[in-house]
């Protein structure tokens, strides 16, 4: 069963302007100790399906329809306190500045305990035993003299892994990574993204990693969702959406990435930019940017379609009409 | 210090001679009296040389701190430099920005910065953006051929003369980095440093402003310094790469040379730290370690404490960069033979 099932979640924004939509009936699904990707440019909603999944939507956003279920539990209805037990206890959360993240005022170690203690019932001094160990398995060297230093006293790339043990504290079934590593410098990012994956392994934590960068989702993820101006474009296996992208969206921003194997004289660019929300097009949200636009695209909405290819047991669902050409009424 | 003399290129249009920039950031006087604490000075950038040829991109890679915008501020003149100096086109430019000749010589240098939400004044119009270099240095007589040349220049770049009434924010992104470029461009300069320019960008976007920088020169015959943290970047853009490491050059090198044979332990730290597209899933070994504090950097090679061949001599002595079948390389490694 999955672990975490978002089913049609259509996040809105009331404005003076008529409402916006931001997230539009986004469906996907996280087994347990699966490591999802969700990946798109600035705008497309990947950060709002987290704050969304955590109950950290910032008003005046609200969840307008659809459901989150974890483990078989609606909690996209529960109120603050109720979602306070779960956000720590079963699911934890990485964003992606660590100085922001954490509390200057209080050393590492009292935030650690006084996690663990919120959410597990155990003494003082076990509490601090698992800090130290939680600070260990992040790789902080002396951790049983660091836990007594604060935030500042740390560099970036060990804010970070403070961060992530602090999620880690109450050994969380899932853990909502918000572009853990957009911050920090390349050698430090392959650091803290190998720990991120081996902690959460070890303790079978499923990870949804929230990203723009295709690399870091290549070499990471399970599965990959890519989002376009509020919903899935393309879902499935990593491997098969980079090897052979399906949307025309996947294949171009796979394209214009610089390749450190093949030199080109020139990117493939994909003109023009993502809609803004008040003006997303009617249809595919794609189709004024789409090489391969036909007459369907400008007036229905695709829905996620399995496309299946031989040999896959998993197969990528895409969101476009070229697809279910073939896939559904094409030639039989 | 000792650090080779660049050798004399007729083709070089910009060569920096041993750049050295150094930061005070002392406690206050009387902190430093009543604490009995002695100055303290950051070598920001410490004895760089680099030349450039006309119509090239030489990219300089590096992490946070390493001192890459601390260079790019030094050649356009925003900084003056602790030691050493630059050469433009066979002038000291250093002495010209002093002079009362400033102004041309700044004309000839711009440069375009990393954020085009800060870079772009939101108060005025696209129209003054871009025409403030040009009436600055003089370049148009009325306010009719300044709308012709702004238009020629928003058309330059993909945006369209009509844009020339609007304000910054009704931009996305990549169309505002457009404009900085645009208003770079609008003195007609030889010489673009470009600090970061796309790394504020997403991947669609950065693929076309990337392309609008190589289309620009080449048919222009601009000459970039490009900096950027993005080594596939650095290699898609670039002629020549430099790499730094805590204010100093490490490896100086051709673009295919570096990056299909990197002999620096920290370039090939930098080049596998990079998550790889193709294989997915793949387990690799993070270098350990972090850059030390650019405040008390370690003795000897700065990156000793963590490269993995170094010895008691990288420990004491601080190498500097040399030809070695080529490159140029600062590591007594590489020196011996011991790679």
């Amino acid at each position: 069963m999955s672990l975490l099932q978002v089913k049609n979640l259509v996040v809105e924004f009331p404005s003076r302007h008529g409402t916006l939509r931001a997230l539009d009936e986004i469906s996907f699904d996280i087994a347990p100790g699966e490591i999802l990707g969700v990946v798109g440019e600035s705008g497309a909603g990947k950060s709002l399906t987290g704050a969304s999944i955590i109950g950290l939507l910032e008003p005046p956003g609200r969840i307008a329809s659809g459901q989150i279920l974890l483990e078989g539990q609606r909690i996209d209805n529960l109120n603050n306190d109720q979602m306070r037990s779960i956000r720590g206890r079963k699911i934890g959360a990485i964003f992606q500045d660590p100085l922001t993240s954490l509390n200057p005022l209080y050393s590492v170690g009292k935030q650690l305990t006084e996690t663990i203690q919120a959410h597990l019932p155990v003494s003082d001094q076990e509490a601090l035993q698992r800090a130290i160990a939680l600070l260990q398995d992040t790789g902080i060297p002396a951790a049983a003299e660091r836990i007594d230093h604060y935030p500042h006293q740390f560099s970036g790339g060990m804010r970070q892994r403070v961060v992530i043990a602090l999620a880690l504290a109450a050994e969380p079934q899932l853990i909502v990574a918000d572009e853990p590593t957009t911050a920090l410098d390349v050698s430090i990012q392959a650091q803290i993204i190998s720990l991120l994956k081996n902690v959460c392994k070890k303790r079978g934590a499923a990870v949804m990693l929230i990203t723009h960068d295709m690399g870091v989702i290549a070499e990471t993820c399970d599965r990959v969702a890519v989002m376009y101006a509020g919903r899935i474009a393309e879902i499935g296996p990593v491997h098969q959406v980079i090897n052979h992208p399906e949307h025309p969206y996947t294949a171009g921003l796979m394209a214009s990435i610089p390749d450190m194997d093949v030199d080109r004289e020139r990117l493939n660019q994909i003109d023009g930019a993502m809609p803004r929300l008040n003006a997303i097009p009617k249809g595919c949200a794609f189709n004024p940017r789409c090489p391969q636009v036909f007459d369907r695209c400008l007036n229905e909405r695709p829905d996620l379609a399995a496309v299946s290819r031989s040999g896959q047991n998993t197969p990528t669902q895409v969101a476009c009409w070229l697809h279910h050409a073939n896939t559904l009424e094409g030639v039989s | 210090m000792s650090v080779q003399d660049p050798q004399p290129n007729s083709k070089a249009l910009v060569v920096a001679h041993d750049l050295a920039k150094t930061f005070d950031v002392s406690a206050p006087w009387l902190s430093r009296v009543i604490e009995r604490k002695p100055r303290q000075l950051l070598k920001a950038v410490d004895g760089v040389s680099f030349e450039i040829e006309r119509g090239k991109t030489l990219a300089l890679v590096g992490e946070s701190g390493c001192g890459k915008s601390t260079v790019a501020r030094l050649l356009v003149g925003l900084y003056e430099p602790t030691r050493g100096g630059l050469t433009f086109d066979g002038q000291d430019a250093h002495a010209a920005f002093k002079s009362s000749d400033a102004k041309a010589m700044r004309k000839r240098i711009q440069m375009i910065f990393q954020d085009p939400y800060a870079s772009l004044n939101p108060r005025w119009t696209v129209e003054a953006i871009v025409g403030e270099p040009l009436q600055e240095h003089g370049m148009t007589k009325d306010e009719q051929e300044l709308k012709d040349r702004v238009a020629e220049l928003l058309k330059s770049v993909g945006l369209s003369a009509l844009d020339m009434v609007k304000y910054p924010h009704q931009f996305s992104g990549g169309q505002r980095q457009r404009i900085s470029i645009a208003r770079a461009l609008a003195t007609a300069p030889e010489f673009l440093v470009c600090d970061e320019p796309t790394s504020a960008l997403d991947v669609s976007v950065q693929a076309q402003v990337l392309n609008i920088m190589k289309d620009l020169q080449r048919e222009r015959g601009l000459t970039y310094l490009f900096i950027s943290h993005n080594l596939a970047v650095v290699r898609h853009v670039s002629d020549k790469v430099g790499v730094m490491y805590l204010g100093q050059l490490v490896e100086l090198a051709d673009k295919h040379t570096l990056f299909d044979n990197p002999q620096h332990p920290y370039t090939r730290m930098l080049l596998d730290a990079i998550p790889k597209m193709k294989d997915t899933g793949r387990a690799r070994t993070p270098v350990q370690g972090e850059v030390p504090n650019p405040l008390n950097p370690p003795p000897g090679c700065s990156f000793n404490p963590r490269c993995p061949l170094a010895n008691d001599r990288c420990r004491i002595e601080r190498p500097v960069l040399k030809n070695i079948n080529g490159i140029k390389i600062a590591c007594h490694a590489v020196e011996e033979g011991r790679h």
